[in-house]
């Protein structure tokens, strides 16, 4: 499927601008970008599993951004079976607590990436199953791959 | 007391036990917590970071020519793909036309690291359930390979050959030579090593029906290459998203149904054959002209998101870049194919015992520094 037409049956799911909570954007990307409203993106990321057009049944990469302005989560998904790519984005002002629904109920690859991203972005994740430090130690102090994370011993930047 | 009151008042519980960070059968520092009952696997919970480097932190301050460099710091054995990765996200990114020389050199010299890393795999592999012979069969084809790497990119392991825009020079002279020699050589290997160990009845039945992963969980646990197509999966990132020479090669994607450790086995077993065939195709056309297209001295990419796959001797190494429009990247994502195949281990190793999951981890085929990077 294009993304034009991708765009526009996601669209039809719901057409309404203000309650269906979605924002397309370009990016320069040969993607077709959506960004979600956090409490939507359970219910959007289910509907683009199980719907047999879109068939999202591959979540090939998940990423933490910071973004400075905003926290989020960039995922990336892919149909095995009509070969097309979306890029789902969600963002969070909210940079003390910042707090996702997990998606590792509908892909099980995204337990281990979701702990990735909270080891290093310190972005929680709802109903995770085992929401822990996945490489550094439990014991160490803030996130490193945030914008404003200093490590006047271990980090050197010209 | 008799025998049956000692049995029935012996108390028995489910017990942790470590295996690494320093276990031979890990091949690197993982630490595999694993949850026992008897010889029984109930859990395993792998422990990493023992090795992490924060590449992706380090690449917020580089340029793109030294991203380059870092990447093949990461899964070692794919080297000159990683390497591939970053510069093709890069080239799309700018834009940018290489020559078909360099797409030519690029695709022989990946289905070579692909070779190397397969027979460097296999060696291991039989060393892991105990067949020490073939440790040195692996090395020994592999070392023909590291001397063509040597020769032409200054390297035998870290490669760096790609740069943005093309290659860091021309192949060497000698380059079309000993390539067909190796193929020629590694022709009649190859049947050797079927000989040796696929043949092997006590090998097959320690691996057949064991580390079983279905089609719709490789899916779903995010697997790919020889991992997923032992599977059924078709997932080779060659095939499905065409890049550098693919596409003026005809070539099997190999694919086994059965999804235990012995399908992924012939898997790589078969790829090695089909690799082999990839350079013949290539190896007598490689086209005229420059062996790198003019860049910047300094690249700076558009502001926007890019994201280039390609296909390792692991599986699907995703490059994922946001660019501010400045000479560094705003935030760079390396989607490992390893860290994504580590997490399927704990549904396919409950159940099966402590040396099926040497097994089973020998055809997951980890590399560690590519899960830490």
């Amino acid at each position: 499927m294009t993304n034009e037409a991708l765009q526009s049956l996601i669209n039809s799911w719901n057409p309404d601008p203000i309650t269906n909570g979605l924002e397309f954007t370009e990016e320069k990307s040969q993607f077709l970008n959506i960004t979600v409203q956090p409490e939507r993106l359970h219910q959007l990321m289910v509907q683009l599993k199980s719907n047999s057009e879109t068939n999202f049944d591959y979540l090939f990469c998940l990423s933490g951004v910071d973004w400075e302005k905003e926290m989020g989560v960039v995922y990336h998904l892919e149909s095995t079976s009509h070969r097309h790519i979306i890029v789902v984005k969600v963002k969070t002002e909210d940079r003390e607590n910042p707090t996702f629904d997990t998606v590792s109920d509908i892909w099980p690859t995204a337990e281990f990436h979701e702990r990735e991203v909270f080891d290093f972005f310190g972005i929680k994740f709802n109903n995770h199953p085992n929401l822990k430090r996945l490489f550094l130690t439990e014991e160490w102090d803030g996130f490193p791959l945030r914008k404003d994370y200093v490590d006047e011993i271990n980090m050197i930047i010209k | 007391m008799d025998a049956t009151t000692i049995i029935n008042n012996l108390k028995s519980e489910e017990y942790f036990i470590n295996m690494g960070p320093q276990h031979p059968a890990t091949h690197g520092v993982l630490r595999l917590l694993l949850t026992i009952d008897g010889e029984i696997i109930k859990k395993v919970e792998p422990d990493l970071g023992y090795i992490h480097r924060s590449i992706e932190k380090i690449c917020e301050h580089d340029s793109y020519q030294q991203i380059v460099h870092l990447t093949d710091r990461m899964d070692y054995l794919s080297a000159h793909i990683n390497n591939e990765a970053v510069c093709l996200t890069v080239e799309n990114a700018l834009q940018l036309e290489v020559p078909d020389r360099v797409k030519v050199i690029r695709t022989i010299i990946a289905e070579l690291t692909r070779i190397a890393s397969h027979t460097l795999w296999w060696g291991v592999m039989g060393m892991d359930v105990g067949a020490l012979t073939t440790y040195f069969y692996g090395f020994r084809d592999r070392e023909l390979i590291n001397d063509i790497f040597e020769e032409t990119c200054g390297a035998r392991l870290t490669m760096n050959y790609n740069v943005p825009g093309g290659l860091m020079f021309d192949i060497h002279p000698n380059f079309v030579k000993r390539v067909k020699e190796f193929i020629a050589h590694f022709k009649t290997k190859l049947p050797e090593y079927d000989t040796l160990l696929t043949g092997n009845i006590i090998f097959q039945k320690r691996m057949k029906g064991i580390g079983v992963l279905t089609k719709e969980d490789a899916i779903a646990f995010g697997a790919s290459g020889p991992v997923g197509r032992g599977s059924g999966y078709s997932c080779d990132v060659r095939k499905h998203h065409i890049y550098s020479a693919y596409d003026k090669v005809t070539f099997n994607e190999v694919l086994k149904t059965e999804g235990d450790t012995f399908a992924r086995y012939q898997v790589r077993i078969q790829e090695m054959w089909e690799s082999m065939s990839i350079i013949e195709q290539l190896i007598d056309n490689i086209p005229e002209g420059s062996y790198k297209a003019t860049t910047d001295a300094v690249i700076k990419l558009p502001a926007g998101e890019y994201y280039q796959k390609v296909e390792t001797a692991r599986g699907e190494l995703g490059v994922f870049i946001i660019s501010t429009g400045t000479k560094n990247p705003y935030r760079l994502k390396f989607r490992s194919p390893g860290f994504s195949n580590l997490s399927l281990l704990n549904h396919i190793a409950v159940g099966g015992k402590i040396g099926d999951l040497v097994a089973t981890m020998a055809t997951l085929d980890l590399v560690i520094p590519d899960i830490d990077r």
